[in-house]
């Protein structure tokens, strides 16, 4: 029963069978991470009904997007270095160190805001080298390398901080993770600048969209109904838009939320799109056989630790700009919430699986239920104990899943 | 009781897009060997699985008749509880564990739960000498050659007091005399009142064991022969397997030798650990262009280990020597130095080494060179798309798109896959290492085509192989190896088995 699949640009109906079917294959190899959107709508849904509608008032939607912003951030380097069959619990540790120096630079010796940025960036990238070295090249397993960083880290704030916390940073150092992209339109009770932003993202949106499009049409390749493609076109540009338009009646797009944009954008295109990305994964996958394929895979094991390393850097940064001081205790469990995120987002414990997508949806989840459990008045212990529950109760899912199929 | 000891009734199974099993019918009589012969990807595994309970009840339909009682096994467990064993594809021994552990796991030798080692001991060396296998009990499984695990499994199986045993495939990594060891075994067994039914692509030990054989073509039963009333032959199996006769096993090839492409010169390489230990010894050798070239050797002659550290350096350690490719030597380091020279290595360990399992077949097929498809270090998913369908279909991949993940193929177009992926890469100098392990009769011709087809266009081709007869078919030219030394270079013309034989076996004078 061989398919002719080489006629895929005609429009027989053995290849639109087989089409359908490809179809189907590749809803089923997401039905994952759509099944979590559908549980972080719900979760979302239910949370609105429980505060009364206060969960996505402007004010609070802002608010989910600056409580959550460091996990998030961490969360994305953390799916990098599951991905590749690793875990980094020295996170959170490392996120309080560089926000320790960053308080130290800043506050005690007056050094600028963009050269302590660089600094503590850098000292990131010489963390994450350090432990990459141990794991990619020494072979020692990243769960004792990074259990090691953890206290290492951990230990090293307290000594440079003196057990003291240190405060207050300057005013646009706070500003990354207070502040708003201003209003150049000066509008009223809206927004206007957010809007137009908004605008300009759907017509870029639309654009690629369209454009990928006409590509597979050029390859030959069936494309899905154009129904289908418009209603979800409308779909995602009412979902940015809307989102938009309640930003912009409260203070417009935080700083933060731009940089989370951004980092987003730029990881998910480097795991999906690029050679790095496939070699990533394909580490994850298999590493001999992604060895005798070429793929360098010491290098880029080390290297995804580096990035680990100026994520976390970049986190303790947001984490201090936001708390408006450096203390021992930041950036405690961090590492724990950035995992849980991953593998809510359907990443493998065994490594090959998971995305950017995954961990950002994995880390909403975590965020919208902290945060309605706050705006319920539930306890810090009530709520610590639903999320692992949550937690097991995703990753046994998909194992339901995986072997409802099998 | 009927003189069938198992019938299979009407078995259809499917996958998401593939109809593995349509309506298939099995009937083996009680004490005989079964042969279960069939291309890549006819469904002789997944029947297996469906008689052993991998495949549990209800999830395919048919019928499943044991000793004349219907049969519906949850899991693996209930069919070897009636004696049903089957020792799949891929070896499933724990190689941490030592013999007497593995052949009682699941199955220990305890009361009260706590285990009586004694009795376990003795056991095994009573099950180790029945398998003819003189190892002692506590050597850890990992430190045998796949010869000899296989005997392990066997023991594992007569442990569980086997009626009925299901080998899938269990000489494809086996060198000839160990093969010849297990036939020999299944024979023994036989005589014991053991049922067998192996599945096998060397349709000469088929013809040699079995007494009847069932045969699969996409999904269905084609025919039960009787191997002595019918008189069958092995082209009569492979008119059944393909549905036509094929009247060569080996395409014909106009040779045209060109200059050297490839030369090895003082290639001396120590063991990884063991830094003591020489592995391949002084080796020099060459592949002219448009040559197929062979090297022969048994299991442990360090063949794997010479085309490994050629790779990239990808096995060993002090490693020495020089590589010239057109007369000039180049450096490989590393794996990706050597696949820009235009080296390929197309491992023999398609699980292990050659496949990332859980990706979809277009991205195995690409990785060892993205940088063909893409611009600025982005991937072109489309033009990847079209790519891989071009080597899907030129290998006659059974599946129904390059989306589907590795994992769910069956073994033989595994091994296709890997094969693709290097004939992606484009390379100028082919290593195969084992390329047909596994493959059937039809895909074997294919892809002995394909290899012709390289040589043609000025590829240089050296081919590892444990099938004596497939070198002698292919090759224009074979070195013998063993102990890591090559011990002699036949012609074509001039090569015989015996003489290869001779060269394989020869051992060095210890002084
Ligand atoms: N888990 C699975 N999911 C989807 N398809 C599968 C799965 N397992 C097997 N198949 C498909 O079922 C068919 C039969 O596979 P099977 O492994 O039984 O072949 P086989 O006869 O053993 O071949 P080989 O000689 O290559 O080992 C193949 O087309 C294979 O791709
Ligand atoms: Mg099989």
């Amino acid at each position: 029963m061989q398919v002719p699949t080489q006629k895929m640009s005609s429009h027989h109906s053995a290849a639109n069978e087989s089409k359908t079917r490809l179809f189907a294959q590749t809803i089923k190899n997401h039905i994952r991470s759509y099944s979590m959107v559908v549980a972080l709508v719900l979760i979302i849904g239910l949370f609105q009904i429980l505060t009364d509608g206060i969960l996505l008032r402007p004010l609070n939607v802002t608010n989910l997007i600056l409580q959550n912003s460091y996990i998030l951030i961490l969360a994305i380097g953390m799916m990098l270095v599951i991905i590749t069959g690793h875990i980094d619990l020295s996170v959170g540790s490392v996120a309080a160190f560089v926000g320790a120096l960053a308080g130290i630079l800043m506050v005690e010796h007056h050094v600028s805001m963009t050269a302590t940025v660089l600094v503590c960036l850098l000292l990131g990238a010489l963390i994450g080298a350090w432990q990459g070295f141990w794991i990619a090249y020494v072979r020692i397993p990243a769960f004792i390398v990074t259990l090691a960083g953890m206290l290492l880290f951990r230990g090293l704030t307290m000594v440079i901080l003196e057990g003291q916390s240190i405060a207050p940073f300057p005013k646009s150092f706070q500003n990354i993770s207070s502040g708003f992209i201003p209003d150049v339109f000066h509008g009223d009770s809206l927004h206007i600048f957010t809007m137009v932003l908004a605008a300009l993202l759907s017509l870029l949106f639309l654009w690629l969209e369209i454009r990928k499009r006409n590509e597979q049409k050029k390859y030959g390749f069936e494309v899905g109904h154009q129904a289908v493609f418009i209603a979800k076109l409308i779909g995602v540009l009412a979902v940015i838009n809307l989102f938009a338009y309640v930003l912009a009646t409260y203070e417009g797009i935080p700083n933060i939320l731009l940089i989370l944009a951004v980092l987003i954008t730029v990881y998910s295109f480097v795991a999906n799109k690029t050679i790095a990305g496939r070699h990533i994964y394909a580490i994850g996958g298999n590493e001999k056989a992604a060895q005798l394929s070429g793929v360098k895979t010491k290098r880029v094991t080390f290297w995804v630790f580096v990035n680990m390393g100026v994520l976390a850097a970049l986190s303790g940064l947001i984490f201090a700009a936001r708390l408006n001081a450096a203390t021992p205790k930041a950036g405690n469990l961090f590492e724990l919430d950035a995992i849980a995120a991953c593998f809510i987002g359907g990443a493998s414990a065994y490594g090959g699986i998971g995305s950017v997508s995954g961990a950002i949806i994995g880390g909403l989840v975590m965020g919208v239920m902290n945060n309605g459990m706050s705006l319920l008045g539930l306890g810090i212990d009530w709520q610590q104990a639903i999320k692992g529950l949550v937690l097991l109760a995703a990753v046994a899912f998909d194992i339901y899943n995986k072997n409802k199929s099998a | 009781m009927s003189e069938f000891i198992l019938e299979m009734r009407g078995i259809i199974k499917e996958f998401p897009g593939v109809k593995a099993l349509d309506n298939v019918n099995l009937k083996v009589r009680e004490g005989e060997i079964h042969a279960l012969c069939g291309e890549n990807g006819a469904g002789k595994s997944t029947l297996m699985k469906v008689l052993s309970g991998v495949y549990s009840y209800g999830t395919y339909d048919g019928e499943i008749l044991f000793k004349g009682e219907v049969c519906k096994f949850k899991d693996i467990k209930q069919s070897e509880q009636l004696g049903i064993v089957i020792i799949h594809q891929e070896l499933a021994l724990i190689p941490y564990l030592s013999i007497a552990e593995n052949i009682f796991l699941g199955n220990e030798q305890a009361k009260r739960g706590i285990i009586n080692w004694n009795e376990t001991v003795a056991k095994t060396k009573e099950l180790l000498s029945k398998v003819g296998l003189d190892e002692s009990p506590h050597t850890l499984v990992g430190t045998l050659g796949v010869g000899k695990q296989q005997l392990v499994e066997i023991a594992k199986a007569l442990a569980k007091k086997v009626k009925l045993l299901i080998l899938d495939e269990p000489t494809a990594a086996l060198n000839e005399a160990d093969s010849e060891n297990l036939l020999n075994l299944l024979l023994e067994l036989k005589k014991q009142g053991v049922s067998a039914i192996i599945i096998s692509h060397k349709l000469n030990e088929v013809a040699r064991v079995a007494d009847s054989i069932t045969i699969l073509r996409d999904g269905k039963t084609i025919e039960t022969l009787d191997m002595k009333k019918d008189h069958v032959t092995e082209d009569r199996i492979i008119k059944g397997m393909v549905g036509r006769d094929l009247t060569a096993r080996y395409p014909k090839r106009e040779s045209k030798i060109g200059e050297v492409i490839f030369e090895v010169k003082n290639w001396n390489v120590y063991h990884p650990f063991q830094h003591e230990r020489k592995v391949i010894d002084d080796v020099h050798l060459y592949i002219r262009k448009g040559e197929i070239v062979g090297i022969a050797g048994l299991m442990g002659s360090g063949r794997t280990e010479l085309a490994m550290s050629l790779f990239g350096r990808s096995y060993g350690k002090k490693i020495s020597g020089q590589i010239f490719k057109n007369g000039v030597e180049i450096d490989v380091r590393n794996v990706s130095k050597a696949i820009e020279q235009g080296i390929a290595y197309v491992t023999e360990d398609r699980k292990g080494n050659g496949l990332i399992l859980m990706e979809d077949i277009r991205k195995n097929m690409t990785l060892s060179r993205l940088n063909k498809i893409a611009k600025w270090f982005i991937v072109n998913e489309n033009l990847e798309i079209i790519e891989s369908e071009k080597f899907r279909n030129r290998l006659k991949i059974k599946t129904p798109s390059v989306f589907q993940k590795a994992e769910k193929l069956s073994g033989g177009n595994q091994q296709k896959i890997v094969l693709g992926k290097w004939m992606f890469a484009e390379p100028d100098i082919l290593i195969l290492d084992e390329p047909t392990r596994g493959i059937d009769i039809g895909a074997k011709y294919e892809i002995y085509t394909i290899m012709n087809q390289l040589a043609q266009e000025g590829k240089g081709i050296l081919m590892i192989s444990s099938e004596l007869p497939e070198l002698l078919g292919m090759c224009d030219r074979i070195y013998a190896m063993s102990e890591g030394r090559i011990t002699g270079e036949v012609d074509r013309y001039k090569a015989t088995q015996e003489g290869l034989m001779k060269l394989m076996t020869k051992t060095r004078v210890r002084g």
